[in-house]
């Protein structure tokens, strides 16, 4: 069995008013890593992200918390999608570590080739990072995503789900929800938006690969998706990251609302959060206070046909979504269990 | 030291004399044995420091590669006919990051209709990619040519390909002369990347690039192909005064000099093509041959110096650029432009046709008379593809085409036996 190390957050913050979180509130140690003088910077400022770009905000996180784990021994692939497109505009690079864009549906190929060769050349301190965004990742990645975690590579996969290919004009992905606008799922017809009970769960479908970690996180727990990543980074072999981000654009929502429609989505039980490891769930993160599906849904534009009342049924199914994830992954906290 | 070996083992021992760091493989005939014997040979520890990656398809075999040579290790993969297509987008990729991998391929036709057996079709489908391809003609070449392969690759930052015919070189047993590790080393020095992914100096591999730079960095890659037209033989003559063999380079001539016809072709089929042409020449027919040993970079230079003075070059290919004609003949066209000379296409031995000793005499003979249709396509039967063309006039719904030439072929045969 993995042994994964125990979790590095001591504390965890619940929203309460403001947005703010209360970090500067914490003890030093226990501050996250953007807050501390030493932060990397891996992604750089002076990219090309939309405002508000929750990939952006998720992959400075994750890198950052990764180099950390990993004094600065890192070396990323990088599928193509906004990220790769917003960071790296030749001749310029938003990166400040080794990074390697290769193509739309090989980045965990490329991984799994970095960590082979640190391995030959005995440079296995090196670690290997792979990120795409959902489509680079549950659909043209997938078979070579798939190859890693056969092969229990020693590669950290991490895709940046935004629900749909944005780079190419916010097109659906096999990570689309049902009844989201997209610009090949129009809201019109009978059934207006995407259609339901298709799509895919990447990370159960990793579990299913026995692999030592997988887990989903969201851009708007900041420190949990550190501790994520931190956690990956101390074990050996493939893991899997799943991180929720919002995006703008393609959800037709506020730049400024990108954390809160992340965390509305997750107390809502639109995106449960969990981890698993060797394909046992090991934990879910509890919803403190519910909220109705109705108000996440409201954010965004891509969902706005669904309040019409001719689409009544999408909104109950959408609903039955929220309350099938909150019974799967048993969401809710009991009373007076301590969170 | 002198081995009678199978081909792909040979191939095998060669690519693991020259320490390769990853080799990634995914099985396709006629590659198979390669990748078994490179297999046993990383597991078995008589490769030492090498990690093999079995991977999920050609183009996570070729991504693997693509990573583990931004990365700065010698990487190696091999593939063949649907692999080659499969990993395409990783083909080209490889050369636009300028990635020195070397790869085999067991050439073997395309489908559909699907089918195993040799011709050129899939390293032709990737000749403009931006790779080296380096033909070869024998099992010994083979060996040679996979150790100046990995040399090329590297001091270029090119990747190569090492073209050998499926089946026919992959499958045989030959006597091969393999090199001894302390050669190999003297000849091949470790590898030293231009460019590589390292922590300690981090650098941004595979941005985009607009209309602004796109023509000059293609043009750039033109270039440095060119340069190997220079390197290639040098590799060759370094590589003979170590190892005592004339192996690679350019092209190769074939009592050539002086014959007023010429027979241009690449890979094993010069070997029946020798015997015949000795034959014709004892005759008193004024005929040679020459093969292109690296069809990419093209050696035109060479081609003229070697052709420039004969009077009827007849091109035999195994591929087929469907709507055009010869793909190896066009190129040849074009290297011999300026001389007033007469290119003839023959396409022949697509899908493992036999190409026989008898057949090659008659081709030969309908050349030296003016015979040859322009595209004159080898061996073929006209019965009965014409009477594929009749059922189609007559009916609509005629049928798969591959399954009604395939009954008629016994019927056909059937009836030539009565
Ligand atoms: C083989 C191939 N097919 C299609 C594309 C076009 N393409 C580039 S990025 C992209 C969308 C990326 O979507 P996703 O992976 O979800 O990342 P996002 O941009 O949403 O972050 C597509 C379809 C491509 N580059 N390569
Ligand atoms: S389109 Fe979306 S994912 Fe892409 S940069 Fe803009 S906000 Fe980020
Ligand atoms: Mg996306």
């Amino acid at each position: 069995m993995t042994q994964l190390p125990e979790s590095q957050q001591k504390v965890k913050f619940y929203q309460t008013g403001t947005l703010t979180v209360g970090n500067r509130l914490l003890d030093e140690e226990h501050r996250n890593v953007q807050a501390t003088m030493d932060r990397s910077n891996s992604l750089d400022s002076g990219h090309r992200a939309c405002q508000g770009c929750g990939e952006a905000l998720g992959a400075r996180f994750a890198i950052d918390a990764a180099i950390r784990a990993t004094g600065n021994q890192l070396i990323a692939a990088n599928a193509t999608g906004c990220l790769e497109v917003f960071t790296t505009p030749y001749p310029e690079t938003a990166w400040s570590i080794p990074w390697i864009h290769s193509l739309f549906g090989n980045a965990a190929a490329v991984a799994s080739g970095i960590a082979a060769a640190m391995k030959a050349k005995g440079r296995e301190e090196v670690r290997v990072i792979a990120q795409g965004g959902d489509g680079g990742t549950t659909d043209i990645g997938f078979g070579c995503l798939s190859g890693t975690f056969d092969r229990n590579d020693d590669v950290l996969y991490i895709c940046y789900n935004n629900q749909a290919y944005m780079n190419t004009g916010v097109q659906r992905s096999s990570a689309t929800p049902g009844a989201a606008r997209t610009a090949t799922t129009m809201p019109v017809g009978a059934e207006p938006g995407n259609a339901f009970n298709t799509g895919k769960s990447v990370p159960l479908i990793a579990m299913a690969h026995n692999i030592p970690y997988v887990a989903t996180a969201s851009v708007h727990d900041l420190h949990d998706l550190e501790m994520k990543v931190t956690k990956a980074m101390g074990v050996h072999g493939a893991r899997y990251i799943e991180v929720f981000v919002p995006c703008p654009l393609g959800w037709g929502s506020k730049p400024g609302d990108t954390v809160k429609i992340a965390r509305m989505a997750v107390e809502s039980g639109m995106y449960p959060l969990f981890e698993a490891a060797d394909g046992e769930l090991t934990g879910v993160t509890k919803i403190r206070r519910r909220i109705p599906v109705d108000d996440y849904l409201k954010q965004q534009r891509r969902f706005a046909h669904v309040f019409k009342p001719n689409n009544a049924h999408q909104l109950e199914q959408l609903r039955a979504i929220a309350a099938h994830n909150i019974k799967r992954f048993d969401l809710l906290a009991r009373d007076g269990e301590e969170l | 030291m002198l081995k009678q070996i199978e081909g792909s083992h040979a191939v095998a021992e060669a690519v693991g004399l020259c320490r390769p760091q990853v080799i990634s493989a995914y099985p396709i005939t006629p590659q198979t044995h390669i990748v078994e014997d490179l297999g046993t040979m990383v597991k078995a520890g008589k490769i030492e420091n090498c990690e093999f990656l079995l991977v999920e398809s050609e183009f996570g075999a070729l991504s693997a590669c693509i990573g583990s040579s931004a990365a700065g290790a010698r990487s190696y993969t091999a593939t063949a006919s649907q692999g080659m297509l499969f990993m395409m987008e990783a083909v080209y990729n490889a050369s636009g990051m300028s990635l020195p991998i070397v790869m085999t391929v067991g050439n073997r036709a395309i489908g559909a209709p699907i089918n195993i057996w040799n011709d050129w079709g899939d390293s032709m489908s990737a000749r403009d990619a931006g790779w080296i391809q380096l033909f070869v003609e024998d099992n010994q070449q083979a060996v040679d040519v996979h150790i100046q392969a990995f040399k090329l690759a590297e001091e270029l930052c090119l990747p190569v390909m090492v073209c050998m015919d499926g089946f026919i070189l992959t499958h045989s047993y030959s006597q091969v002369d393999m090199p001894e590790q302390g050669q190999v080393d003297q000849f091949l020095p470790p590898f030293e990347p231009r460019q590589v992914l390292d922590p300690a100096a981090p650098l941004s591999m595979g941005a985009m690039v607009g209309p602004e730079a796109f023509t000059e960095v293609r043009f750039l890659a033109h270039h440095k192909q060119r340069e190997a037209l220079d390197l290639i033989p040098r590799h060759a003559a370094e590589f003979q005064s170590i190892m005592g063999r004339d192996s690679g380079g350019l092209i190769k001539e074939f009592d050539c000099a002086g014959a007023e016809t010429v027979i241009v072709t690449m890979g094993s089929v010069i070997g029946t093509m020798k015997e015949v042409l000795a034959g014709m020449r004892e005759e008193g027919h004024s005929i040679g041959a020459l093969t292109i040993r690296s069809f990419r970079p093209f050696p035109s230079e060479a081609l003229i110096e070697a052709l420039k003075d004969a009077k009827r070059i007849i091109v035999f290919e195994k591929c087929l650029a469907v709507g055009m004609g010869g793909i190896v003949s066009m190129n040849v066209r074009m290297a011999l432009q300026d001389f007033p000379l007469h290119v003839h296409s023959v396409i022949g031995g697509l899908g493992g046709r036999p190409i026989t000793r008898k057949n090659l005499r008659r081709l030969f003979e309908k050349g030296l008379n003016d015979q040859l249709q322009e595209t004159h396509f080898h061996d073929i039967d006209m019965e009965i593809v014409n009477r594929e063309l009749e059922r189609e006039k007559e009916q609509r719904q005629s049928g798969s085409i591959a399954e009604n030439i395939l009954h008629d072929v016994g019927v056909v045969a059937a009836a030539k036996t009565i």
